[in-house]
């Protein structure tokens, strides 16, 4: 009886510490969304999205770090994402247990912790330096830095969920190895690849200090990735930090423009990857 | 389709093993021989066609890693008919199947010694191409590995491998081989429909399909039935007896009954050794080796 009863108490003070770590967890969040939605809000009207951004006490909005950020976001995943998915399909098709595989994956586990600052002043002495100048190149090069361990994590972990009988059941059927892998693995696992593409997109959307050392900033519409380029991170943060409260309304315009794509590209990819069966 | 006890094909026999007895006695007697020389010409075994050695195993050895899984193992596959590996778990009967395809070789670390010669030439060599090879022997696995991807697709896959069919003869041969699996009924309405959202007697009859869309001349089946409920079995079993005047059969089970009511051939495996190997109603009613008249009667394990 005494055992039962102890048991019971332990349950109820285990789920009661649960409940509150995760209101604690919720409460922040809905504090830092709310706040976000109630300074940002206000100041987001069409101009922020056709306009550049102002010079200090002139009118203006986001646009070119709107697209600035589109630009970097676009060429990180797109040089990112590709490299991510061969690296996994090499670890998870062919490397698997190899010494070769296991060193792969172990690197890979530290670039996924590394911190963005340590690969902005990477890319900064590989590239800026070099060519003499920042440019959105090399904030897409920073940023595909950070996206390739995440998709070769998420990509890897896809793969090996596809049955080893799926494989088998191609291959006997005479299918090369890269027909069985293309046609049949891919696809078995595409939505789960796909959902770690979206992640990926959401933790690089909102990297700044890569950015501070590549793309830097332009206080102009321009869509040259050869050249310095806006985006939202680098924006918010020297907008945020000014003394001007046009410049600060409109850091929290960005702040919630970001939060609201993240947050959209986390749902997307929730739908997904609970689409997959 | 109705349970029905009494078809014809396939029925589920409920006599005791020992009294199992199919209808051809007075060919099997004839038929029994040894075994290492094979059954030789068939003598006339289950009627159609003259039997043709189709695959010569010569002294297969296979081995993951240090294990050692096959002891020269010696055999003579006729063609055109329905041989069964039975035996107990571990013996080593799905390595010897899986070793006609050379399957195995997506597994570093396993390989096999000896000669496996398929209509003569020897499939182990290495100069072997293993995907022509195992377009020509298909296989079917325990558990039903439809793919990701529509019923159509599903079958079109393999064929597309290896030939250029124009969009209506595609559809022709997809129709025929889900006719041969005897699936097209249940699913002519929906072949856009993901192979996967099928039932499981009905995936495996697709993997079947599947296998028999490529035209193969051999067929491995790996406990085809094991993973699916009595009827979707007999239908499986019908197939096969179908199949077979068209296919060498080589089927892997568990279920003794099974072997006893489609094959033509068993073959009684045991830690990794080829026990006995006859016309099925020897080895069910009068085993030479005592191994094999226990596994039969059930005092193993």
């Amino acid at each position: 009886m005494s055992l039962y009863v102890r048991r019971r108490i332990v349950n109820a003070v285990g789920l009661a510490l649960s409940i509150f770590a995760t209101a604690f967890g919720l409460f922040w969040l809905g504090w830092l969304l709310w706040t976000l939605v109630a300074q940002g809000l206000p100041w987001i009207d069409l101009s922020v999205f056709s306009q550049p951004t102002p010079p200090p006490g002139d009118v203006g909005g986001l646009s070119n770090a709107i697209i600035g950020s589109l630009l970097l976001t676009g060429s990180g995943i797109v040089i990112g994402a590709p490299i991510g998915v061969l690296a996994a399909t090499y670890l998870s098709e062919f490397g698997r247990k190899t010494h070769l595989a296991s060193v792969v994956r172990f690197v890979n586990d530290i670039l996924l912790s590394a911190p963005s600052i340590v690969i902005g002043v990477f890319i900064y002495e590989l590239i800026v330096l070099r060519t003499g100048h920042f440019s959105g190149w090399a904030g897409g090069m920073a940023l595909a830095l950070i996206v390739i361990p995440i998709v070769v994590r998420t990509t890897e972990d896809m793969l090996c969920l596809v049955p080893v009988s799926l494989r088998e059941a191609a291959a006997a059927l005479g299918a090369p190895r890269w027909r069985v892998i293309f046609a049949v693995v891919y696809r078995a696992s595409r939505a789960g690849i796909l959902t770690g593409m979206l992640l990926a997109v959401a933790r690089i959307s909102g990297e700044t200090a890569p950015l501070l050392f590549t793309a830097l900033n332009n206080q102009f519409w321009s869509l040259d990735m050869g050249g310095a380029l806006a985006n939202l991170p680098v924006v918010i943060f020297q907008f945020a930090m000014s003394p001007y409260e046009d410049w600060q309304h409109l850091a929290w315009a960005g702040a919630l423009l970001i939060t609201a794509g993240i947050l959209a590209l986390n749902i997307i990819a929730r739908v997904l990857g609970r689409a997959r069966k | 389709m109705a349970y029905d006890g009494s078809s014809a094909r396939g029925r589920i026999d409920l006599r005791p093993l020992g009294s199992y007895k199919r209808e051809q006695t007075v060919e099997d007697a004839r038929a029994r021989q040894s075994w290492t020389a094979g059954v030789e010409q068939g003598a006339g075994q289950a009627a159609k066609g003259s039997a043709v050695t189709c695959i010569e195993v010569r002294d297969l050895s296979f081995f993951y890693g240090r294990y050692q899984a096959l002891q020269a193992i010696n055999l003579e596959l006729q063609a055109r008919r329905v041989t069964a590996f039975i035996g107990p778990s571990g013996c080593g009967k799905s390595t010897l199947l899986r070793t006609f395809n050379r399957i195995y070789e997506l597994y570093p670390g396993q390989y096999a010694t000896g000669e496996i010669l398929i209509d003569g030439s020897n499939i182990l060599d290495k100069r072997q191409d293993l995907n022509l090879l195992r377009a020509r022997v298909g296989m079917v696995f325990q558990k039903p590995t439809p793919f990701p991807m529509s019923i159509y697709d599903n079958i079109a896959f393999g064929v597309k491998l290896y030939q250029r069919l124009s969009r209506y003869d595609m559809d022709e041969r997809v129709e025929w081989a889900l006719r041969k699996a005897a699936l097209w009924d249940e699913v002519k309405d929906k072949l856009k429909q993901s192979g996967t959202l099928l039932s499981g007697g009905q995936q495996q009859r697709l993997c079947l399909a599947r296998a028999v869309a490529v035209k193969p001349e051999i067929l491995l089946l790996d406990e085809p039935a094991s993973a699916l409920d009595p009827i979707s079995t007999l239908k499986i079993e019908e197939l096969i007896e179908e199949l077979k005047g068209e296919y060498t059969i080589i089927i892997v089970t568990h279920n003794m009954q099974q072997a006893a009511r489609v094959s033509d051939y068993t073959a009684f495996m045991y830690l990794g050794k080829l026990v006995e190997f006859a016309d099925t109603d020897t080895i069910f009613t009068r085993p030479r080796e005592k191994e094999t008249e226990d596994y039969i009667t059930g005092r193993y394990g």
